[in-house]
């Protein structure tokens, strides 16, 4: 059970990290694309949206929290998991068919250049 | 009284529990987003569809109503019948307020030609952001028999458990609402 | 006014119709019988209302057993039409027909058999297990069920009524999608199992609560008995993989209904991502079955080895590493399609990995039994049959994890072979196993051996005579879900086709035990409530226990925790001594300090809502949108009706209780 000090600290942060991303959208175009990148603007929403996943569990939810045994985050821990698994393996599974099953265009494509594998490598 | 302690306790955390299994729903709509984010067909891309301002101030009112259901839960439990209730009040309005922006934006869509039946994208696109809003438009209903009853009967412990679970029902949205944000409209920006 | 539906619905081929008019024949047979011997009250006031888990787990097993007599005449009709469509020969099948025949049967087996079964034996066992009175939710638990029986009715409604699909039991697109599929069969597919899936999260749930929350003092977590801990790990994976199957089928859904375009061949869609995400769900689901079914063998073992169970702790180890590790296999379901090797090589080797857990579990079986003191009667019989059977069929499992193997054997029948033998060997077995040995706690007398063990044998025979020429099969070449049959596959499927006879006759004898036992059982009962001198709380209530399960909450001691209390006051256990220990299962003692106990009180509620449910689910498949909304808000508000009921509990006084233990 929180008080009005803890939501008020969660809706505090939870806004600063809601501005912040299109802050850095704002950034990398004022500086022209310099700072910061492209690649670095995609790691910058990942960090901001899994830190206000932890500000809002810890603040709103008061997970961890709760007296032992700790059914809450045991079951929080897993759902992550799964999601983890579920999310990052359909995208490296779709990824890797989508990769696989395109058409070869290219006359000169070998797979074993393609797959960086030699097996006739003693042969030579 | 000691038993219905131990019953709320089992309510709430089958309630929670249920809310993991939310999580693994919408981690399929996510990971079905994001395999299908480029198949646009010859429509409208992800980068088309976002307006920072709009989808920013939607952020806000969701927030907003995050913060206001947790008062409702501490005046709840504080006795504070009246403040409940405001705050109950408030998260609604500013809940409808974001479904309302939210179904505005899909009928724009739709009424251009951009409606789910135009490409996987798109369809992708209504599925996860139309289900995230239909649990709201749930809780949303939720919340207003909810007021009914506590307007009716008062703060009984009936009550305040089904607030508590309310609660944690309207906290878990924004947090998926924290993951349509960044990886559907923020990455979608770039 | 009644969208899709018309009189056409319901003219079918000459087939077709033999089973429409069995299937209302049977109805209005069930109605007749019921109106004839006045018993409409009765069924009402103690079954359609009831929310006490024993009743609840029994309507499960019997819903099973109804929805195993369709899902086996489809199998014995694909097995007559192997038999006979042999050298242009076209059998009496038509491939149409036979692709909604084996459509049904797989659905029907997987979630109208195995599922309801395995929820039945949860239902009656895992509260008595664990020392309470009823699961955590007990209204949510009627609810549950109903839901079930009505994803069922729409099964068995798609008979009567339109068609059923014919897309094999996992529906994959583009073959389900409304441009190659656009009658009702793959509708009321979608919807027969939404609605039963969401039965069964809730379910996960409940017992999820019940076992984290509700065990007896003194009950530890390595207290809880192996069939509670596989109860436990297979409501995990409810709980987690079941909103998977739901999102895919809703998406699919939405596709037929609304033109999106998730999994269709055209602007986009990805036919590969859906199944991708139905096997995500379908790995955890398989062990969601095996789970339970391992369980009840860890039960039975030591009761009938005499001896107590061989590591524990590596069990419990075994059983959460199979739970974690299920969801991390699921891509050799479609090794063949598509992915690169990199790929292909992680699930295939997890999916050797996975192995090993249940390897450990097998071993504990047998270190169990190593030195024991066998009691051969038919539990026993049962989990010989598991141990042999179900090692063979998971060996298959092991050699198709290799990718380059899988590449021969993907939907070949052997691999039809391989997971008829892990489902019948492994779950169904199990199953039978623990409905035979739980019998008569739950009804009160024993089954009758001798008819028992004839069933086993027939099933046990007839199972490797159905199938083990199929793995033969497979490795020849023989393709899956083909009506007709090349003539050098045809003495084999012959041998396939007697065995498929022996299971019928199987069938006949379990129904026959339970007939003779049921003429029999003033002969056979059990006053003790300790029939077989088992080793788990169950065992401590009287056959069949009083519906407060315990008239004192028991305080356990230790893992067999009715072991425990029996050796604690006597050597041998004798009636007396038993009664005895049951009468002293708390701190106060003697049979005068019983207390008050408040129970739930039944409700119709459940099956309302799950009916209101039916008519949104029938609306849906027939585009009747009137329907189709009534019933949803109808469901709904009746939901919020009892969400917001006060006045759901009852007391059952001291004095109460103090008559019906002394009865």
């Amino acid at each position: 059970m929180g008080n009005l000090r803890t939501y008020t600290i969660g809706f505090i942060l939870s806004l600063l990290l809601t501005l912040a991303a299109p802050g850095f959208i704002w950034l990398h175009g004022y500086l022209h694309h310099a700072f910061p990148t492209h690649a670095m603007l995609g790691a910058l929403f990942v960090v901001l949206a899994l830190l206000q996943l932890f500000v809002q569990l810890v603040f709103f939810l008061h997970l961890g929290k709760e007296a032992s045994p700790r059914w809450n985050l045991l079951a929080f821990s897993f759902a992550a998991i799964v999601v983890v698994i579920v999310v990052g393996g359909t995208l490296w599974i779709m990824y890797d068919l989508d990769h696989n099953m395109q058409m070869q265009m290219n006359q000169e494509y070998n797979v074993f250049e393609e797959e960086n594998i030699f097996p006739n490598a003693s042969l030579n | 009284m000691h038993e219905t302690k131990i019953t709320e306790d089992r309510v709430t955390f089958g309630f929670w529990v249920y809310l993991m299994s939310d999580c693994v729903l919408f981690a399929g709509l996510f990971a079905t987003f994001a395999v299908l984010r480029g198949a646009t067909f010859g429509g409208p891309a992800i980068d088309d569809l976002v307006n920072m301002p709009f989808v920013l101030t939607e952020t806000i009112l969701l927030l907003t109503s995050s913060f206001t259901v947790g008062l409702a839960l501490l005046a709840g439990s504080a006795g504070k019948k009246k403040l409940t209730l405001l705050a109950l009040a408030t998260t609604l309005v500013l809940g409808l307020a974001f479904l309302g922006m939210e179904l505005s934006e899909f009928y724009t869509l739709i009424a251009e030609g951009s409606g789910p039946a135009r490409s996987a994208f798109l369809s992708s696109f209504f599925a996860l952001v139309g289900t995230h809003g239909f649990h709201i438009l749930a809780g949303s209903v939720w919340m207003l028999v909810l007021m009914g009853y506590i307007a009716a009967k008062g703060l009984t412990e009936g009550n305040i458990r089904k607030l508590v679970c309310l609660s944690l029902f309207w906290h878990f949205l924004d947090i998926i609402w924290i993951f349509i944000f960044t990886f559907v409209y923020m990455f979608g920006a770039i | 006014m009644l969208g899709k539906l018309t009189l056409d619905a319901f003219i079918h081929g000459p087939i077709e119709t033999g089973a429409q008019v069995i299937v209302v024949l049977a109805a209005l047979g069930i109605i007749g019988l019921l109106t004839y011997f006045k018993l409409w009250k009765w069924l009402y006031k103690n079954w359609l209302t009831t929310v006490d888990h024993k009743k609840i787990g029994i309507m499960y097993i019997i819903l099973a057993a109804v929805m195993l007599a369709r899902g086996a005449m489809d199998a014995f009709m694909m097995r007559a039409q192997q038999a006979i469509a042999v050298g242009g020969n076209p059998g009496y099948l038509d491939p149409a027909h036979y692709s909604q025949i084996f459509t049904a049967h797989g659905v029907i087996m997987i979630f109208f058999v195995a599922m309801p079964f395995m929820f039945g034996l949860l239902n009656l066992m895992v509260p008595l297990q664990i020392g309470t009175r009823d699961v955590a939710f007990p209204f949510l638990n009627s609810m549950s069920f109903w839901l079930t029986v009505v994803g069922a009715m729409l099964i068995n409604a798609s008979l009567v009524i339109g068609e059923f699909a014919g897309t094999g039991w996992l529906a994959y697109p583009p073959l389900s999608e409304l441009q190659f599929s656009p009658g009702v069969g793959v509708d009321y597919y979608i919807w027969a199992l939404q609605i039963a899936g969401v039965g069964t999260l809730v379910s996960g749930i409940n017992f999820l609560v019940t076992i984290l929350k509700m065990r007896a003092p003194g009950m530890k977590l390595m207290y809880i008995p192996i069939f509670t801990w596989t109860a436990l790990a297979s409501m995990v994976l409810v709980i987690f993989a079941f909103p998977i199957l739901t999102v895919t089928l809703g998406l699919l859904g939405l596709d037929r209904i609304f033109g999106m375009h998730f999994f269709t061949t055209d602007l986009g869609g990805s036919a590969m991502m859906y199944i991708n995400l139905i096997w995500a769900w379908g790995h955890p689901e398989v062990y969601i079955l095996m789970l339970p079914a391992f369980g009840i063998f860890s039960e039975i073992v030591p009761v009938f080895a005499q001896k107590r169970l061989f590591g524990y702790v590596s069990m419990v180890v075994a059983t959460a590493l199979i739970m974690v590790f299920s969801f991390v296999v699921w891509v050799h379901h479609f090794f063949t399609m598509g992915a690169g090797a990199n790929v292909n090589a992680f699930f295939g080797i997890m999916t050797m990995v996975i192995a090993i857990p249940t390897g450990v579990k097998v071993f504990n079986w047998l270190f169990t039994m190593f030195r024991g003191r066998i009691i051969f009667k038919t539990p026993m019989l049962w989990f010989m049959g598991f141990i042999t059977t179900f090692v063979l069929g998971g060996m298959t499992g092991v050699l198709m994890s290799v990718p380059g193997i899988d590449f021969q054997l993907h939907n070949s029948l052997f691999l039809v072979a391989h997971f008829h033998n892990m489902i019948i060997g492994g779950v169904l077995f199990g199953f039978f196993a623990g409905l035979v040995y739980w019998f008569p706690k739950i009804f009160g007398y024993t089954l009758n051996e001798k008819v028992g063990k004839w069933a086993f044998w027939c099933w046990l025979v007839g199972f490797l005579l159905a199938f083990i020429p199929l793995y033969a099969l497979g490795l020849m070449g023989a393709t899956r879900r083909v009506n007709v049959v090349e003539p050098q596959f045809h003495p084999l499927f012959i041998v396939a086709a007697i065995g498929a006879c022996v299971i019928a006759v199987a069938v006949f004898l379990q129904v026959l035990q339970v007939v003779v036992s049921f003429v029999q059982r003033k002969k056979n009962l059990d006053t003790t409530g300790d029939p077989w001198n088992g080793r788990t709380l169950e065992w401590a209530t009287s056959s069949p226990p009083p519906m407060y399960n315990f008239a004192h909450i028991p305080q356990v001691m230790g893992r067999d925790a009715f072991w425990l209390m029996k050796n604690s006051s006597a050597a041998i256990p004798t009636e007396g001594a038993l009664r005895a220990a049951r009468l002293s299962l708390t701190p106060s003692l003697g049979h005068s300090s019983f207390t008050d106990i408040h129970l739930p009180k039944n409700t119709p509620m459940g099956l309302i809502i799950a009916v209101c449910a039916g008519l949104f689910g029938f609306g849906m498949v027939w585009h009747i949108w009137w329907l189709a909304l009534l019933g949803a808000v109808a469901s709904i508000l009746f939901v919020f009706i009892r969400a917001f009921d006060e006045d759901i509990e009852y007391t059952l006084t001291a004095s109460e209780v103090a008559k019906i233990e002394h009865a």
